[in-house]
């Protein structure tokens, strides 16, 4: 598994691993982060240590630091 | 319904209850202006500051329903009191009473996550209408919704709309009103079933131990909110309205299931979406290739925020916006300030003209409209501000605010939208409190609403330009920086340091927890709805008049009181024999005018040092006198009390120049310069000055701040603490300033 952090933006990827606290855990899967969901990395702003993520249409933003607990299929 | 038959029973039969539910950024709350009439109204939900608002439906059938909008959320499940809300008010648990009916908006651009918080709905039993918003957006992208496919699958009612032009609105009513004649049409009940048979145990275990006040005798609804308990519950959640039997067999099963390997949340989330994700190509249909124009359109969100949310261009983009709406809040809104204190000083003059001499007189001009004309001073900058807020709402542009403050907000320990309600505390407190209601949190709102007041206010202004200008040299600094523009600038540092060091300190001490990851939705750019921009900026604005205005009203007549009781101060006889010794002199009319103007001053400021408040003045001086004031500056310091700026005219009474005596009065000025102690060494020296414009950057000298603090907070529990900390960080800094100053050789 690779971490969601190493996406280059523009890419996309199925997520396979969504970690961290029990509330944001439940938060970001309510919101349909889900193992097996495509996510694509919109962009990222490294000043401000933040993520923009596209999932089902909406776009979410994250903490790079607070991103490390989700996780990407492999390739292919 | 039938218990309307008997004719005589109509008026007991309650008004069917409407509520209206959603993910945010929906068009909800457009939506809900739309469907409703202008009888809306703006509350508080019980124990909590988060805003019920409520509004009459006309029914075809003759009768009102009420409608209730629930703040937007992703998903019913709770962690917070504020997040509770959404449950209790969608099941109906107490104090709140079963909905008749829920509209659930839908984003059609999102409709897989709006989907699941509509599933949640439905399996809690209560009848649905889904009114899918913004099909139009949908359609641009060469993608059409199957309605047909939607009410079939889900069970329900499902109408198209546009909050935004108004379209599908009849429909949506037909539907409600449908609904609301037989319920059963959209009542469905479950439409997944957990796929794992330990889950289905785990729910019937949790079902089992439902109250009956919950349960309600609905097993359905006993099975709905087992999910959610199941979900929601856990050591630390802030949830205050949960039966402990609940929360035990929800804590058992939990740790069974973890003991097992199993992830409960994602078994049933999954479940939920699972449903979903099977059914979105029959709900979505693509229609033919995408449309001209329209692939450009889908990315203008992103191609907008890649100048918006840019480190370095974005930045600048931002502050220009701040530095318009500080101007506004600064200097457009003084015309209309302005206004309404020209205004109020006529009343003033006019009650003073009208009514006879005498105590009734000086309580209508002094205490009532002075009361409340400084409520409604506030209101320029408030209806401003909230104008700006709702339009940095409605337009998404607030999340791309709180995306760029994040980092530099988290380092202080706010929230990323701290930012906002912070820059609007250099116009005025009272506005900027209000504006912390864009945070979820109760503690980001607290604590933003803890440091608002140590930034320079407005109010503060004449105060040091009374101060500067009396004490300080107009010279210059290496023969081009004035020295007076310089302190006036070192304020403002000195100020926003104050605050940002404050937010450092409170959010690692009394408001210490576990730092909260951010998720924040960058929603699509929308042209804002004026209409319910402006209802909102209305509703919010009344809802500050009628609480924090009558408190503002009251401090006002007492402080008034304070400083014009006892009336007798046992030296009349002497003024009124001075008085008429000048009457009946030979001097020409207008010099025996000026004369008398003189004499009546000093009786004023006799007067004033006899009352209750200057004798309050006296009894703090022992306190204040290690800063370098003395028992007028007390006096002065009492008055600023009921806003900042009435120090320079109790000043200006206190020292005789009379009480129309503004910052620039050079009487005023003069007197000051010329008042020594009792061993003729000057009162006010450059170092008093400092001592005493310090102590106006701190203190928390203004109780239409701490009105509006207990407004938001609901308790008296937050303006004590702000009045207790403001006003003893003020006393050690100024005595810092000042004793430091002396050891070092200044007088």
């Amino acid at each position: 598994m690779r971490p969601l952090r190493d996406l280059s933006p523009g890419q996309c990827a199925r997520l396979a691993q969504i970690g961290g606290d029990r509330p944001f855990r439940r938060r970001l899967m309510e919101m349909g982060f889900l193992p097996g969901t495509v996510v694509r990395l919109v962009r990222r702003v490294d000043v401000a240590d933040l993520l923009e993520l596209e999932v089902r249409g909406s776009h979410i933003s994250l903490r790079r630091s607070e991103a490390g607990a989700l996780f990407l299929e492999p390739e292919g | 319904m039938t218990a309307s038959s008997a004719p005589g029973q109509r008026r007991s039969v309650r008004r069917p209850l409407v509520v209206v539910a959603g993910n945010p950024n929906t068009g909800k709350t457009t939506l809900f202006n739309r469907l409703t009439g202008s009888d809306q109204k703006v509350a508080n939900y019980p124990g909590v500051t988060v805003e019920r608002h409520t509004a009459m439906l006309e029914l075809a059938t003759g009768g009102v329903a009420e409608v209730l909008d629930v703040p937007g959320a992703y998903s019913l499940s709770a962690r917070s009191r504020e997040e509770e809300l959404a449950i209790q008010t969608i099941a109906g648990l107490a104090p709140f009473q079963i909905p008749d009916l829920v509209v659930v908006v839908a984003d059609a651009t999102q409709l897989s996550r709006n989907l699941y918080m509509t599933l949640q709905v439905l399996e809690l039993g209560v009848p649905v209408v889904l009114a899918v918003n913004m099909a139009d957006m949908l359609e641009a992208r060469g993608e059409i919704l199957d309605l047909g496919a939607m009410r079939r699958e889900l069970g329900i009612p499902v109408v198209s709309t546009s909050a935004l032009r108004g379209r599908g609105l009849d429909e949506l009513r037909a539907e409600i009103e449908a609904t609301l004649v037989s319920p059963g049409r959209a009542r469905p009940g479950w439409r997944w079933a957990p796929q794992d048979p330990e889950l289905e145990k785990d729910l019937r275990t949790i079902a089992d131990a439902m109250p009956a006040e919950w349960e309600r005798g609905d097993p359905a609804r006993a099975r709905a909110l087992a999910v959610w308990s199941l979900l929601s519950l856990e050591e630390g959640d802030e949830l205050d309205a949960i039966p402990d039997a609940v929360r035990d067999v929800v804590a058992s099963v939990r740790e069974r299931a973890a003991q097992a390997g199993r992830q409960v949340d994602l078994e049933v989330i999954r479940g939920r979406y699972g449903w979903i994700d099977a059914r979105m190509a029959a709900f979505v249909k693509r229609r033919d290739a995408p449309a001209e124009g329209s692939v450009a359109r889908k990315s203008l969100t992103d191609r907008v925020d890649g100048v918006l949310l840019h480190p370095v261009v974005g930045f600048a983009i931002f502050l220009l916006v701040m530095g318009v709406v500080f101007q506004s809040l600064f200097s457009w809104a003084d015309p209309a300030i302005r206004s309404i204190e020209g205004l109020f000083g006529w009343l003033g003059s006019a009650s003073r003209a009208w009514i006879p001499d005498g105590i009734v007189e000086e309580f209508v001009d002094g205490g009532l409209i002075a009361g409340v004309g400084s409520v409604v001073v506030f209101l320029p900058q408030i209806l401003l501000l909230f104008l700006f807020i709702g339009f940095m709402e409605d337009s998404g542009y607030m999340a791309r605010v709180a995306f760029l403050m994040d980092r530099i907000m988290r380092a202080m320990g706010l929230h990323g939208r701290a930012f906002v309600p912070m820059l609007s505390g250099y116009a005025c407190a009272v506005p900027a409190i209000l504006a912390t209601r864009t945070m979820e949190r109760q503690r980001d709102r607290t604590l933003t609403m803890m440091v608002i007041p140590l930034m320079t206010c407005s109010a503060r202004l004449p105060v040091y330009t009374l101060i500067i200008g009396t004490l300080f040299p107009p010279s210059k600094v290496f023969g081009v920086v004035p020295v007076q523009g310089l302190l006036m600038i070192a304020m403002y540092v000195f100020s926003t340091l104050t605050a940002l060091v404050a937010a450092m300190v409170l959010s690692r001490t009394l408001f210490k927890g576990p730092p909260v990851p951010l998720i924040l939705e960058l929603p699509p750019y929308r042209m804002p709805h004026v209409p319910s921009v402006l209802r909102m900026m209305w509703l919010r604005t009344r809802s500050f008049l009628e609480s924090a205005g009558t408190v503002i009203l009251a401090c006002t007549i007492v402080l008034w009181a304070l400083l014009s009781f006892p009336r007798d101060t046992g030296q009349t006889g002497r003024f009124d024999a001075d008085r008429a010794r000048v009457e009946a002199s030979a001097a020409p009319a207008a010099e025996r005018a000026e004369k008398i103007a003189e004499i009546d001053r000093a009786e004023d400021s006799e007067r004033l040092r006899a009352s209750y408040g200057g004798r309050l003045g006296h009894a703090i001086e022992p306190a204040i006198e290690p800063l370098g004031f003395d028992w007028k500056i007390g006096v002065g310091l009492i008055g600023a009390f009921a806003a900042r700026e009435v120090f320079v005219s109790t000043m200006g009474v206190v020292y005789g120049a009379g009480s129309e005596s503004d910052e620039k009065s050079s009487t005023l000025r003069e007197k000051i310069r010329a008042e020594t102690r009792a061993d003729g060494r000057p009162v006010y020296t450059p170092l008093v000055g400092l001592s005493l414009m310090i102590f106006f950057a701190l203190a928390c000298q203004c109780m239409s701040t701490l009105a509006a603090v207990r407004r938001e907070t609901k308790s008296w529990r937050w303006p004590a603490f702000l009045f207790v900390y403001m006003s003893v960080l003020a006393w050690i800094a100024s005595f810092a300033v000042y004793q430091g100053g002396r050891w070092l050789g200044m007088s």
